[in-house]
């Protein structure tokens, strides 16, 4: 009897809970907040992550990057790799399998040409494609059958999930955009603000740089979602109005990008009707050390280049001690929050590129830097409080760009080092000159005419080797080369050199994990010539009623919007 | 007011004196310089008093209220260890309030100094004699025409290195912004003290001095200039003002002293984020900034009826 009614009532979960918590259009009306409006729902014509973002409800690519930054498929059956035969040997192809059964919104099927008219698109030469980068060094897509697309690149590609992943090249209909492509692209003014896709939602009205009303697609490849029939989408205000919204009067559902002060954002989660979610991507607010000798006496052409080493910076000891002596827990508290994380990482991400074990520089440890400075003999032999060797006393001119976290930052650092025998100097450029890029200014961040100097950097997309490949021998800027360059530290080493190279000719993606951590290992904790304090990461804003909220800094924050669920 | 005059009263007495027992009748001038004397005790004497380094962290005493928010918030964080608070690094503001209006008095009186000595000596010049009158105001017009800013990036391109070799960060960029406010305000002063002195010149007691053969030096300093003391005076006070906020501005935008070396408009400008959290960080420097110069103009007004003969009686 008793065994009877516990089976009977797991037999009843079973039936009721998957009819309960999915349905489609079961939950009602979502509203979303960005606050940058979209203009254009068609990516191929738009940078902006606005329009990139509202429009990965409506369109989706072969296959998206979760919060991980790892590959899943979407519209594809699979992630092709070289392992299980898509992706050739030789790098120079890639063969994708469309799921089989999916259908548009206007209930046509989706086939291999509409790929193959993706790319035709974009790449046409006559049409200005905002994504044209995406599909670099792509000879031809054909279409092998119905649900198979190869595309062939002309040069051997350790990475070939530009076209077709990712927010940013979604597929679009063929039989929509066919009268749309070259230049008469922009004229479409129907099929970009209304396109039809293959994502959990449909646009039913498009108010350009306003707001976008969407209702559940009807054939969306899951018959139980997406979990809501409508959607609001509304752009336009300010982080902070947007923040209220959602946090403070419940107005909204999830708004985007809260770019605030981590005491006003804090303050609006006391409202109690929602809370800020981050998640980090790849910028990283670092310290730059300078290899070369900035001093003002140098004549001008030799000053920061390579033929001057630097009077004290070259020593491996000082870089550390001066990495040491940073408590990197409280530039977090002080200046970013939740919106920040203390690193040891140039690259902290994706997972797979992320070097696990870096994790020296997250303690500080002031006994341990002077220690260690007075065993390289950098110790204060004239009793003017400042380390000094060989008649080099360490003062260091610390320079940044003018914005209050920073300028909180470098006075932090200054406490920091002074704490270690080194005198600091401050200066403070106006971002616009600092990151300008003028080689007839002093001041840019590439000419580097100070000791060290603290910026934010990160790479597109998860691919870290374009990145990484900037500190090459000869890549530093140089009067030469008019200044430009990536390699602001003037970093040089043969064995990383060669590992670039390796890099560049692995397609295994454990491998190039493992290459790319060696390199990150390189940089920063072996030599300690970039020293990472902080990894900046995005903050929005959810609706405590809101599930299934992923948030994603890889591709669009609402890429699983079709997961997304009310909370009962 | 030549010896003559003064051996008819009974009593020989200092003219500075009617001055002084003219300008103690101006209650507004006289609480003025009270308050200016104390402002600027309080930034030189205050400091070693006070001994707290201004850029001393405290992280964990980051965030403190002013201690007369315990009258009405007793939740409050606040000590008597900071009198005025701490800012969101833990840096005393009190402390910081000294050190600031050091930087901010100097900056403020050597520019206006320089710049009332150059619109003075243009404007006398110009007004006085008539060759060089087109020249000098032509050269007045285009240097009214330079902007500042682009000015002062320019001047730091080119200037702030060597000035820094030579005197250290912080005096190479006293002189250099000191300089660069000096040389881009005295257009103004030039120009009135100039219309001035060319209306004084036509005066009968002009015509006479000139008459009995006084040279131009003797001219200028006997005659004209004590009666365009007024104007000056008046552009002084505005003058005094332009350069605390100016270089304050000129601090916000990263041209000015490094981030580590308070000024009254840095730590106004520091400020602004948290106004509605801690809206004390910003009234303190704003009520030194505003009170200095108010102070300033009442006491330029007081001297100017002080100075005045007509309105002292004599």
């Amino acid at each position: 009897m008793k065994m009877k009614t516990v089976l009977m009532g797991a037999v009843a979960s079973l039936a009721f809970a998957p009819a309960a918590m999915a349905e489609r259009g079961s939950d009602g009306q979502l509203n979303i907040i960005y606050w940058q409006a979209p203009s254009i729902l068609n990516p191929y014509l738009s940078g902006g992550t606005k329009d990139l973002e509202s429009a990965s409800m409506i369109v989706e690519p072969l296959a998206r990057y979760n919060d991980t930054g790892a590959l899943v498929p979407f519209l594809a059956e699979e992630i092709p790799t070289v392992g299980n035969g898509g992706v050739s040997e030789d790098l120079t192809s890639i063969t994708w399998k469309l799921k089989a059964g999916l259908l548009w919104s206007d209930g046509t099927p989706v086939t291999s040409a509409d790929v193959a008219f993706t790319a035709e698109y974009c790449m046409n030469p006559e049409g200005g494609c905002a994504q044209a980068s995406k599909f670099d060094g792509v000879q031809s897509v054909e279409a092998i059958d119905d649900l198979t697309i190869k595309v062939t690149f002309d040069s051997p590609k350790p990475n070939p999930y530009g076209p077709f992943a990712g927010a940013q090249s979604p597929i679009i209909q063929a039989a929509q955009f066919a009268d749309c492509l070259g230049a008469k692209a922009p004229e479409c003014t129907d099929a970009n603000f209304m396109p039809i896709g293959t994502g959990p939602f449909v646009v039913t009205d498009f108010r350009t740089n306003d707001v976008i009303q969407m209702e559940a697609n009807q054939n969306y490849r899951d018959p139980a979602k997406p979990a809501f029939a409508t959607v609001t989408f509304k752009g336009g205000g300010d982080a902070t109005a947007a923040g209220r919204a959602v946090m403070e009067t419940g107005e909204f559902d999830y708004a985007w990008n809260m770019q605030l002060a981590p005491d006003v954002l804090a303050a609006m989660a006391e409202g109690g009707v929602g809370t800020p979610i981050s998640a980090f991507g790849t910028l990283v607010e670092r310290i730059e050390m300078n290899l070369t000798n900035p001093s003002p006496d140098l004549p001008e052409g030799e000053r920061a280049t390579v033929a001057h080493p630097h009077p004290f910076l070259s020593d491996f000891a000082v870089r550390h001690a001066l990495s040491m002596a940073i408590d990197r827990s409280l530039l977090v508290e002080v200046g970013y929050g939740q919106a920040g994380r203390p690193t040891c990482n140039l690259v902290p991400g994706p997972e797979i590129y992320a070097s696990t074990d870096n994790t020296g520089c997250l303690t500080q440890d002031l006994e341990g830097a002077k220690a260690l400075l007075d065993e390289a003999g950098w110790v204060d032999s004239n009793g003017d409080g400042i380390r000094d060797k060989d008649g080099v006393e360490l003062k260091i001119l610390f320079q940044t760009s003018t914005n209050a976290v920073r300028q909180d930052f470098q006075a932090l650092i200054k406490d920091m080092w002074s704490q270690i025998g080194v005198e600091t100097e401050l200066r403070n450029l106006d971002a616009s000159v600092f990151f300008g890029g003028d080689p007839g200014s002093p001041d840019t961040f590439q000419k580097f005419y100070a000791d060290v100097e603290m910026y934010a950097n990160n790479f597109d997309g998860t691919d870290p080797q374009a990145y990484l490949a900037a500190y090459r021998c000869g890549g530093e800027p140089k009067p030469d080369s008019q200044w430009q360059g990536e390699n602001i530290n003037r970093f040089c080493d043969p064995a990383y050199d060669a590992l670039i190279d390796e890099l560049g000719a692995t397609a295994d993606i454990d491998k190039r994990g493992e290459l790319a951590r060696k390199m990150n290992d390189m940089l920063t904790k072996e030599t300690m010539t970039i020293v990472p304090l902080v990894d900046r990461g995005r903050v929005s804003a959810k609706a405590n009623t809101l599930g299934g909220v992923v948030l994603n800094t890889w591709d669009s924050e609402l890429w699983n919007v079709a997961d997304w669920y009310r909370e009962k | 007011m030549t010896d003559e005059t003064m051996d008819m009263t009974a009593k020989p007495r200092n003219q500075w004196w009617d001055v002084w027992d003219q300008f103690k009748t101006h209650k507004g001038a006289v609480f003025g310089l009270c308050f200016l004397i104390f402002i600027t005790l309080f930034c030189l004497i205050g400091p070693s008093l006070w001994g707290v380094d201004p850029g001393k962290l405290d992280i964990r005493n980051k965030d403190m209220r002013p201690i007369y928010t315990a009258i009405f918030d007793s939740g409050a964080k606040y000590g008597w260890a900071h009198p005025m608070g701490t800012d969101n690094l833990g840096r005393d503001i009190m402390a910081n309030i000294m050190q600031g209006g050091r930087i901010s008095l100097a900056v403020g009186w050597t520019a206006m100094i320089l710049a009332l000595v150059i619109g003075t000596t243009v404007g006398v010049l110009a007004g006085y004699f008539k060759r060089l009158d087109g020249i000098l105001m032509r050269f007045t017009d285009l240097v009214l025409a330079l902007p500042l800013l682009p000015l002062l990036l320019v001047m730091m391109l080119l200037f702030r290195d060597p000035l820094r070799a030579a005197f250290g960060p912080e005096q190479g960029i006293f002189i250099l912004i000191v300089t660069g406010i000096g040389i881009t305000s005295w257009m103004h002063t030039a120009r009135i003290v100039r219309g001035d002195v060319m209306a004084i010149k036509e005066r009968e007691f002009v015509l006479a001095a000139r008459s009995i053969g006084t040279p131009a030096r003797r001219m200028i300093t006997r005659h004209l200039l004590p009666n365009v003391l007024s104007p000056i005076m008046v552009s002084a006070t505005l003058g005094l003002a332009t350069a605390i906020i100016t270089e304050s501005a000129l601090s916000f935008l990263g041209l000015g002293f490094p981030s580590d070396f308070p000024t009254w408009g840095k730590i106004l400008f520091d400020s602004v984020d948290r106004m509605t959290a801690y809206p004390e960080r910003v009234i303190w420097p704003g009520l030194a900034i505003s009170l200095t110069v108010l102070s300033v103009n009442y006491i330029g007004d007081g001297l100017r009826d002080a100075l005045d003969p007509r309105i002292r009686g004599l």
